[in-house]
């Protein structure tokens, strides 16, 4: 750099900038790339939680592909994932391009779409789980029969509360993302457009989408990416069930490894989920033709 | 002029900055369909916060008999006086300790790290530690609870409060990094430059001239952080077991667990557990959305 801008030579050393970075290297070393690592070496051995660690060699990956349960888990996090993000992508969008709307009462409607952002997912998922309650919730309460469903104990059921929980609580963020990309639009298309005589239908289809291109790659590769880390929701909520219905691949290597206390089956879990949070955040990122996950965010 | 090949992204970027006037909604037809969605999520997020609240207030056996949506018309606070004497005190000094041992060091060492990535740019270290940070944006971190777990056994540091501090502070730094190396990135050059003629190291650099002009940046990480790390249910689930361990997300769920039906006494919990986000929210709303609609939408 200096060589292009043709400033004098740094009279520091240079090696004072490493030093810098140092300390959040070592604790992210010691506390995420060491864990990395340690997940792969552990899914090679068998380990209660408490005892001693023995290597097993390719004991509990040979347990892990060939129980059921692992295609389940997989298909219930990829569904949980597909239909969130089915459901959350329309309404974030349709209710960012609200509130890029400059009204006044559209900020103050804003205030409180936001409060979920801020609530714990266990604070949610209790409040969710009372309100929700066939007998004693606020269906019941109402004494609307249709509302007083066993909400939790029926599968499929259970499967659409999560979905719209979850929903519930992202939408906000993902609102706020939007409503970031719609107010950088530049006004003159929309002008042009009017001109043209381009009606707000199309104008959202012609205009507002295609350039919220990047926005839609950001929002998508956060929602994606994070739900596969939907577990404190999903756990207080459902504890994946009913039976396994909303055992989601996350859920699976906490019941494996601290309830099961099978910790070697449960890190080759976790490495699958490693594997395809990497999988999908590539994905993303050639589909957005730029990375995503990270240079959208970069840019900020 | 550049410091790193991303640039002319930046450059892009700064352009259609200018606020647009309010004329873009007014003047066009009305938009029917954001106005819909708008005022029915307004009803969906918040009949179940209204409820919460309401039914917190109401004794046991009128919650069974009254209307859900209807308040008490003589309100109690008994709800919250025994979700007081559950010791939840206790807890709230345990979050708070988590939450403020493990943002301040989380943010000063990204900001460290942001300022000496930039400025270090043309180091290869500099830039694989950058790679490094990225890569944890695309993982799961969750994933790596079991030898997280372990290491905090073998560090003695089991069912402690530092056992939830240090690997939170792991988990903020690659979004905080990424974040504020961005908005170091937007400081000018000359500023830089004119300090070191003036003969300052990095270190003063880095506080008197960096830090101050990315304030509202450090602002907004430290919000994010904070409410990230107040919410945490899974490292305290897996890295603690006594009761006087508990930060407040866990112990509402052991709360949930043992008057399970009382629905008026477990809401109190909630509504509790959330009322020092919800002020900090009313402080900071503005610095955290503005921040994260800054941080996300480009």
């Amino acid at each position: 750099m200096s060589s292009l801008t043709g400033r004098p030579p740094r009279r520091e050393p240079r090696s004072v900038l490493p030093w810098l970075a140092a300390p959040a290297l070592v604790v992210f070393i010691a506390f995420a790339v060491i864990p990395l690592v340690g997940v792969f070496a552990l899914s090679f051995t068998t380990w209660d939680g408490i005892g001693a660690i023995h290597p097993s060699g390719l004991t509990s990956w040979r347990a892990v592909l060939t129980d059921p349960g692992l295609p389940h888990a997989l298909w219930v996090t990829f569904l949980v994932m597909a239909v969130s993000w089915a459901v959350q992508t329309p309404l974030s969008i349709l209710l960012g391009t609200f509130l890029a709307g400059r009204q006044r009462y559209r900020a103050v409607l804003g205030v409180v779409y936001f409060v979920p952002l801020t609530l714990s997912s266990a604070a949610i998922a209790i409040a969710y789980k009372a309100l929700l309650d066939p007998n004693f919730g606020l269906g019941a309460g109402l004494k609307i029969q249709v509302l007083s469903q066993d909400w939790l104990g029926r599968p499929g059921l259970a499967f659409g509360v999560v979905v719209f929980v979850v929903s519930w609580q992202f939408v906000p963020f993902h609102s706020l993302i939007y409503q970031g990309g719609v107010q950088q639009i530049p006004k003159s298309l929309y002008e042009a457009a009017q001109l043209d005589g381009a009606g707000r239908v199309r104008q959202f289809f012609s205009i507002t989408l295609p350039q919220l291109r990047y926005t839609v790659i950001t929002s998508s590769t956060l929602m994606v990416v994070g739900s596969l880390t939907f577990f404190d929701l999903i756990f207080v909520l459902t504890e994946g069930g009913p039976g396994d219905a909303t055992r989601v691949l996350a859920l699976d290597m906490y019941k494996r490894g601290f309830q099961a206390s099978l910790m070697g089956p449960a890190s080759a879990i976790a490495v699958i989920l490693v594997l395809v949070g990497l999988a999908l955040a590539l994905l993303l990122r050639r589909l957005g033709g730029r990375d995503a996950g990270a240079s959208q965010l970069e840019g900020a | 002029m550049t410091t790193t090949p991303t640039e002319p992204r930046r450059l892009q970027k700064a352009a259609p900055r200018e606020r647009q006037p309010p004329s873009r909604q007014a003047s066009g037809r009305r938009n029917w369909a954001a106005g819909l969605a708008g005022w029915l999520w307004l009803v969906v997020v918040a009949v179940p916060l209204y409820w919460a609240l309401i039914t917190s207030l109401k004794t046991q056996n009128r919650y069974y008999a009254s209307n859900p949506l209807a308040p008490s018309s003589d309100p109690t606070l008994d709800n919250y006086r025994l979700v007081v004497e559950s010791d939840f005190l206790g807890y709230l000094v345990n979050s708070v300790v988590v939450t403020v041992g493990a943002v301040v060091p989380a943010v000063v060492f990204s900001f460290m790290a942001a300022y000496a990535i930039v400025r270090g740019w043309r180091m290869r270290v500099l830039r694989a530690v950058n790679g490094l940070f990225l890569l944890g944006l695309a993982i799961p971190l969750q994933a790596t609870v079991i030898p997280v777990y372990l290491i905090i056994i073998r560090l003695g540091l089991y069912d402690s409060l530092l056992a939830l501090i240090l690997p939170s502070i792991a988990f903020a730094i690659p979004l905080s990094v990424l974040v504020l190396s961005n908005f170091v990135r937007d400081v000018p050059k000359e500023l830089f430059d004119s300090m070191r003629v003036d003969g300052a190291t990095e270190w003063t650099t880095l506080w008197r001239l960096a830090a101050p002009l990315t304030r509202p940046a450090i602002l907004t990480v430290t919000i994010f952080n904070a409410l990230t790390i107040w919410n945490g249910f899974l490292l305290p689930l897996i890295l603690t077991q006594s009761p006087d361990r508990r930060t407040l997300p866990l112990a509402l769920w052991t709360f949930q667990g043992q008057y399970g039906f009382n629905f008026p006494a477990v809401l109190a919990a909630v509504v509790l557990t959330t009322l020092p986000v919800l002020v900090l929210y009313a402080f900071g709303r503005r610095q955290l959305l503005s921040g994260l609609t800054a941080g996300f939408s480009r």
